[in-house]
C-alpha cells in the first residue's frame, strides 16, 4: 500500500486517484477533493457503512437484492423447512410463499381460496405498520451483527419500501384510544 | 392456584345433553409484528406473554379473570387445567414460556404461546354452538380493541398452521356415543365425518384417545366460508344426524337387546359400587355405561350431573386435588375406587 499521496496541484492529501492507459502509456493523476471537483471528477467521501454494505452484498450475492421466492425475507424461514414442520414462521411467509402455498392451502381447506369471514374492526394499518417497521429495524441490526448480509440487504429493501409508503391509513382511520 | 369445584360445562342440563356433553368455539389469533411462536426468539415470546397479559387484564374481560404462568405452575396444576379442558396437552407439556388466562366461571380460557400467540375458547354444556359463537366473538372484539392481529385481506387471520388460516375458528362438540360403540358403528361415524370434512378426536382433543365413548367432533375447514356458514353446517346439518344416529342405536339396544343392555349397565354399576381398586380407563368405561343407563331412564335414583362430575373427579390430578396431596399410582387406584363407591352408593 503506497504511502498517502499528495495532490498533483497542491499540498493537500489526494483523495481521487485515476489511472488511465492511453496508447500503451500509463498515466496516473492524484487530486485532492477541491481539484477533483474542479476537474469534474466524481468525489466519493468517506463511505457510510450501509453503502459499503450494499456494495459488498451486491458483489457477494451477485444478484439483485430482491426477495428470493424460497425464503421469507422477514423471518428467514425456507419453504422446505415449512414443508417439514407444517407451520410457517411469520405472517409474511404467506406472501413470500404464496405461489406454492396457495394450492396447498386450497387442498387442505377443501377448495377454500380466500377469506370471506370476519375482519378486524380497525384496519390496523397505522399501528401494524409502526410495529413492523420497528421489528424490521431490529432484525436488520441483528442480521448485520450476525454477518447475514444477504438477509440484511433484503430487510433494508423492505424497510425502505415500507418507509416510503404514504401511510394513507393513518389519516383515514382514527384508531380509538387504547384504554 | 385456586380452582373452583368445576366449570358450568359439567352441567347435564344443556340442550341435547343426553348425547352432547359440551361444546366449544375456539379462535386462533396472532399479534401483528411478531413471528409465530415456533419461530420467535425467547425474548419475543417473553414480550408476547407480557403483551397478552397487559391486554387481557386491562380489557373488559378482566373481571374475575385469573392469569396462570404455566412455566411456574406445578405439574399438578397444569394437569388440572388439561382435565378441565381449559388448556391443551401440548401447552401443558411444552417447555417454552407460556400462560393461560381463565375466566372466573371457567367458561373462557385464552392460551398464550401455544401453536398461535392466542387461542381463545368458550365452553358450554350441551349443544349450544350459537351461544358459544356469539360469546367468543365478544371476547375477540374485546382483545382486538387493544391490540392488532396479523391479518391479510386474502388469507384472513394469519395462523402458524395454514389449516387454521382464514376465520381461525374451530367449533367442537363432545359427543357421548356409547350405543354406537356397543353396536360397532363408530367407524361409520368416523368415515362419514371424514367425508364431511370433520375431525373426530378423543376426550382431550388432538392426539388423545376416545375414552368413555366420548368423541370430539369439529370442523376442519376454516377458509373460504364465513363463521356463520361453518356454524350452520355443523349445527343444522351434520350434528342432528349424528345425534339421531346415536338415539337410533340406543333404541335398537333397548328394544332388541334389552337383556344384553341391562346386563352391561348393571354390571357397570355393580363394579363401580364395590371395587376396591380402579384404573382410570376402566372407570371411564363403566361410567359411560351408567351415563347411558341414566339417559335411558334406567337408574332414576342417579343424577346425570353426578355422573358428569365423576368423569372429571376420577382423573389423576383431580383425585390428588381431592386427597390434598400427590398420590403414588397404587394409592390412586384405591382412592379412585373409594370416591366412586362413596358417590354411587
Amino acid at each position: 500500500m503506497p504511502r498517502a499521496m499528495k495532490c498533483d496541484f497542491c499540498d493537500n492529501p489526494a483523495v481521487v486517484h485515476e489511472t488511465s492507459i492511453k496508447h500503451g502509456v500509463k498515466h496516473e493523476i492524484h487530486l485532492c477533493e477541491e481539484h477533483a471537483k474542479a476537474a469534474g471528477l466524481p468525489v466519493s467521501g468517506p463511505q457510510p457503512i450501509e453503502q459499503l454494505l450494499t456494495q459488498f452484498v451486491v458483489t457477494k450475492s451477485g444478484s439483485r437484492p430482491r426477495t428470493s421466492k424460497k425464503t421469507c425475507p422477514s423471518c428467514g424461514m425456507s419453504f422446505a423447512k415449512f414443508r417439514q414442520a407444517g407451520v410457517v414462521g411469520c405472517p409474511d411467509c404467506y406472501e413470500a410463499f404464496e405461489k406454492r402455498l396457495g394450492p396447498m392451502i386450497e387442498r387442505a381447506q377443501n377448495g377454500g381460496t380466500s377469506h370471506c369471514g370476519k375482519c378486524p374492526r380497525r384496519g390496523g394499518g397505522s399501528i401494524d405498520r409502526q410495529l413492523r417497521i420497528q421489528r424490521m429495524i431490529k432484525d436488520l441490526e441483528d442480521a448485520v451483527a450476525a454477518e447475514q448480509y444477504e438477509r440484511a440487504a433484503e430487510l433494508r429493501d423492505r424497510l425502505q419500501a415500507l418507509e416510503a409508503e404514504v401511510p394513507a391509513a393513518d389519516t383515514e382511520s382514527a384508531a380509538p384510544e387504547r384504554a | 392456584m385456586e380452582i373452583k369445584e368445576h366449570g358450568p360445562w359439567i352441567s347435564a342440563d344443556g340442550p341435547h345433553s343426553d348425547v352432547v356433553m359440551s361444546c366449544r368455539a375456539r379462535l386462533a389469533r396472532n399479534i401483528a409484528g411478531f413471528p409465530f411462536v415456533n419461530s420467535a426468539t425467547q425474548t419475543q415470546r417473553h414480550e408476547l406473554i407480557n403483551l397478552a397479559r397487559q391486554v387481557l387484564l386491562g380489557s373488559d374481560l378482566a373481571e374475575g379473570m385469573i392469569w396462570v404462568d404455566l412455566t411456574r405452575a406445578t405439574q399438578r396444576d397444569r394437569e388440572l387445567l388439561v382435565e378441565r379442558h381449559l388448556i391443551s396437552k401440548n401447552l401443558a407439556e411444552a417447555d417454552i414460556e407460556r400462560a393461560v388466562a381463565v375466566s372466573g366461571d371457567e367458561t373462557l380460557s385464552v392460551m398464550v404461546n401455544e401453536e398461535d400467540h392466542l387461542r381463545m375458547q368458550i365452553l358450554a354444556p350441551g349443544l349450544a354452538l350459537s351461544e358459544v359463537h356469539r360469546r367468543i366473538h365478544n371476547v375477540d372484539d374485546a382483545i382486538e380493541a387493544r391490540i392488532d392481529y396479523a391479518f391479510s385481506k386474502r388469507w384472513g387471520y394469519l395462523t402458524a398452521c395454514p389449516t387454521n388460516v382464514g376465520t381461525g375458528i374451530r367449533f367442537s362438540v363432545m359427543m357421548h356415543l356409547p350405543a354406537l360403540k356397543i353396536i360397532n358403528e363408530i367407524d361409520r361415524v368416523r368415515r362419514a365425518a371424514k367425508d364431511l370434512h370433520l375431525a373426530v378426536r378423543g376426550y382431550y382433543g388432538e392426539g388423545s384417545e376416545s375414552s368413555g365413548d366420548f368423541y370430539q367432533i369439529s370442523n376442519q375447514v376454516t377458509l373460504g366460508k364465513s363463521e356463520e356458514e361453518l356454524l350452520a353446517e355443523l349445527e343444522a346439518k351434520i350434528l342432528p344426524r349424528i345425534i339421531d344416529y346415536e338415539h337410533h342405536a340406543r333404541r335398537v339396544l333397548a328394544e332388541r337387546n334389552e337383556t344384553v343392555l341391562d346386563d352391561q349397565i348393571h354390571r357397570a354399576l355393580g363394579v363401580l359400587r364395590s371395587a376396591r381398586l380402579m384404573r382410570v380407563d376402566e372407570a371411564m368405561k363403566l361410567l359411560s355405561r351408567v351415563r347411558l343407563a341414566v339417559c335411558l331412564g334406567r337408574f332414576p335414583e342417579i343424577d346425570a350431573n353426578l355422573i358428569n362430575r365423576l368423569f372429571l373427579q376420577v382423573q389423576p390430578a383431580h383425585l390428588q386435588l381431592q386427597a390434598g396431596r400427590d398420590l403414588p399410582a397404587a394409592k390412586m387406584q384405591e382412592t379412585r375406587a373409594a370416591v366412586l363407591r362413596q358417590a354411587l352408593s
